[in-house]
């Protein structure tokens, strides 16, 4: 760490006040260093937590466990049960004696959707057109249930097609379907970006927020009072080299997301880095903030990890689209960072687009930046109680 | 003597301003605000409509997708470019782009186009939002089409009458499937942050020097820190409880006493948990960072948000380690269905493996030297 004292300082103004500074920056950085296993940890969670949750979180339906009432059996339940074998969402469990059984299947909690079949079913729909299939679904998960209803429907009606082999219908006005960006429904583009926001955002955020609060705690805070260190420069020292580790982590977030998770860069690299940069800048000045504002390193903490966690998850539309979010809250959701990032993340790497559509993002990241860093310094106490 | 351990420690505990409040406010707010919150419905699909038409046909049409409840159209672009700069703007979510003279090639040649795009960065949007509109332009299809053709085709074609039923939820209300989750997930992190942060602020104080040189026994110290939480764990799900019949007019199918049984056990694992990354955190910030990494994979293993079955092999076989599968699956099948001990056998052993495994570690990991 030598260097940083040994650097030339160019404009040779003020010398001594950037010599203080950079040994103030090197102070904060042995603070970091020195704890071995802090470093470590700090490195290596972000790798581990995008990997884990890149791949985790989908809501995409498959291998569903499917049961059977069929009192029928003729070829055409039997050809729509095969529909089912075949489909790659399903898979058929077996046969149920008698619809009371259901109930208790449900309840053990293996099984997704019962099929119902009606008798004499292939007959009666031939000829009174009356056959009936019931799709029974374990509506706890309202989402799941819907999905499995769709495809179920989907799995029959096409049966129903091919079996009655309709002549090609006249008048015939087609829709032409282009699915814009994720032509492959992914879950992972809708996810990764929020992702990536979450992990940036808490772990800068929880970096940050010991730096001050352990000062005060260890006692050490008086030394600092008493250098002719101006508040500012105090506090900027305390970002420099966690910014230093977080440029780290976000490359190990970028180079993940794209090289493990499939993630496209459509926009520009630049952009992308440089709209980051300011997004960890934010998420440090708010640890900052939470630093200054409390007296112990655990609440410190506890505020940054536990407190923070929750909105970024449920209000910053990693989750939960924010378009469905309640006045109030739709209204809360605008003061979470993350929620500003993810938006220009999708916009640059998935849909490829420039500064301009970004322009707005920007300049609100970049007016939170200027005001957590002005409140820290305002509420950081300049004298001891 | 764990009496006067057990007094220490709520001592500590309301001596420290900040953690009561946490205990009463978060699940308070938690339950309060999220169910608004956890919300997946694609309620509203802004839709940008391109007419090159304008006939009667494309009025009809576009008319039928206004009123078909699921679209609100936002704006009716000049040219396919303008629209794409609305899904651009994220002030629209797909456009119908009805082509020149659509109705006179479909009169005269008896096929014609319409075409649909969908912004599929959000996968289950986008595909929901095409497959709504491909099938209103399916139905109205099929209405021109017998306007059209007076003379039908002598068979009918029969049909099958698919009915759809929801069990337990019929009327398919997310937030009675969020709820439970959502008290666990706050029992979580009270009951894994808080003890987590116990023995590690002693080692950083120096008080735990104090503590080893007493005959104290390892048992008798780590059960003298959980019950605290143990504590604190029935006042946050009380609280939960309350909250949820209060704004929601939830209560469970089932019965509260199953609820709390299997919280006492779930509170003793994951604060048995805490307190092993504490005994071997040596300062409190590698303690938070541990707990917190492994609570967040836990709460995302669980199928919390999203369901397990939907998880990658893999991830399916690494969630058996999360203690919050177990309880949220309980708490929803009580909530939900009723379900009763007999049929909660696998999560009541899995949890009781949990709360015996973590604080026997937490027992042994725990050393009284240096």
């Amino acid at each position: 760490m030598k260097f940083f004292i040994s650097w030339p300082v160019h404009p040779p103004v003020k010398p001594i006040k950037m010599n203080q500074f950079l040994t103030f920056v090197q102070k904060e950085f042995y603070h970091i260093f020195r704890d071995r296993w802090t470093t470590i940890i700090l490195l290596l969670l972000p790798v581990v937590m995008l990997i884990l949750f890149g791949f985790m979180m989908t809501t995409e339906v498959k291998n569903t466990r499917v049961a059977i009432f069929d009192p029928s059996r003729d070829i055409a339940t039997q050809g729509i049960i095969n529909k089912f074998t075949t489909s790659e969402y399903f898979i058929v469990e077996g046969y149920i004696d008698h619809p009371r059984e259901i109930e208790a299947l449900f309840r053990k909690g293996r099984i997704g959707l019962v099929l119902v079949f009606s008798e004499r079913f292939h007959e009666n729909w031939m000829h009174t057109g009356e056959a009936q299939v019931q799709l029974i679904a374990d509506g706890s998960d309202p989402n799941t249930a819907s999905t499995l209803t769709m495809y179920a429907t989907q799995l029959i009606n096409a049966y129903r097609q091919e079996s009655l082999d309709l002549p090609q219908t006249p008048l015939q006005l087609t829709p032409e379907i282009k699915l814009l960006y994720n032509p492959t429904l992914k879950g992972s583009y809708n996810f990764v970006p929020g992702v990536m926001g979450m992990i940036l955002m808490l772990i800068c955020a929880m970096m940050t927020s010991v730096s001050i609060a352990r000062e005060k705690e260890t006692g050490t805070m008086e030394v600092l009072l008493v250098s002719p260190m101006k508040s500012i420069q105090i506090i900027i020292a305390k970002v420099v080299p966690y910014f230093f580790i977080s440029v780290i982590n976000l490359t190990t977030v970028l180079v993940l997301s794209v090289f493990v998770l499939g993630m496209p860069v459509n926009g520009s690299l630049g952009l992308l880095i440089f709209i980051s940069l300011i997004y960890i800048f934010v998420s440090l000045a708010l640890g900052l903030l939470i630093s200054s504002a409390v007296d112990r390193q655990m609440v410190a903490l506890l505020i940054s990890a536990m407190v923070l966690m929750l909105p970024v998850i449920m209000l910053s539309g990693m989750m939960f689209p924010v378009e469905n979010l309640p006045g109030v809250l739709r209204w809360m959701s605008h003061v979470i960072p993350a929620k500003w990032y993810m938006i220009a993340v999708k916009k640059i790497m998935i849909e490829g687009l420039g500064f301009e559509a970004v322009a707005r993002e920007f300049v609100i990241l970049c007016s939170m930046a200027v005001l957590l860093i002005t409140a820290s310094v305002k509420r950081f106490k300049y004298r001891l109680e | 003597m764990i009496k006067y351990l057990i007094e220490k420690e709520f001592k500590q505990f309301f001596r420290n301003t900040f953690l009561p409040k946490v205990v009463v406010a978060l699940p308070f707010f938690a339950v309060l605000i999220f169910p608004l919150v956890a919300n997946f419905d694609v309620g509203h699909i802004n839709l940008s409509i391109v007419d090159n038409d304008k006939s009667p046909y494309s009025a009809q049409l576009i008319q039928k997708v206004a009123s078909s409840g699921y679209f609100s159209i936002t704006d009716v672009s000049a040219g396919y470019a303008a629209a794409l700069k609305s899904i651009e703007n994220n002030t629209a979510d797909a456009i119908l782009e009805i082509p020149g003279r659509m109705e006179a090639t479909l009169v005269r040649e008896g096929t014609a186009k319409v075409l649909i795009s969908a912004n599929t960065v959000n996968g289950m949007k986008g595909g929901l939002g095409s497959a709504y509109l491909s099938s209103i332009v399916a139905d109205f299809n099929a209405h021109i089409r017998s306007e059209l053709m007076q003379v039908k085709s002598g068979r009918a074609v029969p049909a099958l009458n698919i009915v759809p039923m929801y069990k337990f939820n019929p009327r398919l209300v997310y937030k009675v499937y969020m709820i439970p989750a959502i008290m666990i997930m706050i029992l979580a992190v009270v009951g894994g942050f808080l003890p987590a942060l116990n023995i590690v602020s002693e080692k950083e104080s120096g008080t735990i020097e104090q503590m080893n040189v007493t005959p104290v026994s390892k048992f008798q110290f780590i059960v003298a820190k959980l019950i605290p939480y143990w504590v604190a764990g029935f006042v946050v799900l009380t609280i939960s409880f309350l909250a949820a019949w209060v704004f929601y007019g939830l209560l469970p199918v089932g019965s509260f006493v199953t609820l709390y049984f299997f919280t006492s056990l779930f509170i003793l694992a994951i604060s048995g948990f805490g307190l092993v990354i504490s005994n071997y955190a040596a300062t409190i910030q590698q303690a938070i960072f541990m707990i917190f990494f492994f609570i967040i994979t836990f709460i995302f293993m669980s199928g919390l948000y999203t369901p397990v079955a939907s998880m990658p092999l893999w991830a399916q076989q690494l969630s058996i380690i999360s203690p919050l599968k177990y309880i949220i699956m309980v708490f929803r099948l009580v909530y939900l269905k009723g379900s009763t001990l007999p049929d909660l056998a696998v999560p009541f052993a899995a949890l009781s493996g949990f709360a015996v495994f973590f604080n026997g570690w937490a027992i042994l990991s725990y050393r009284k030297k240096n």
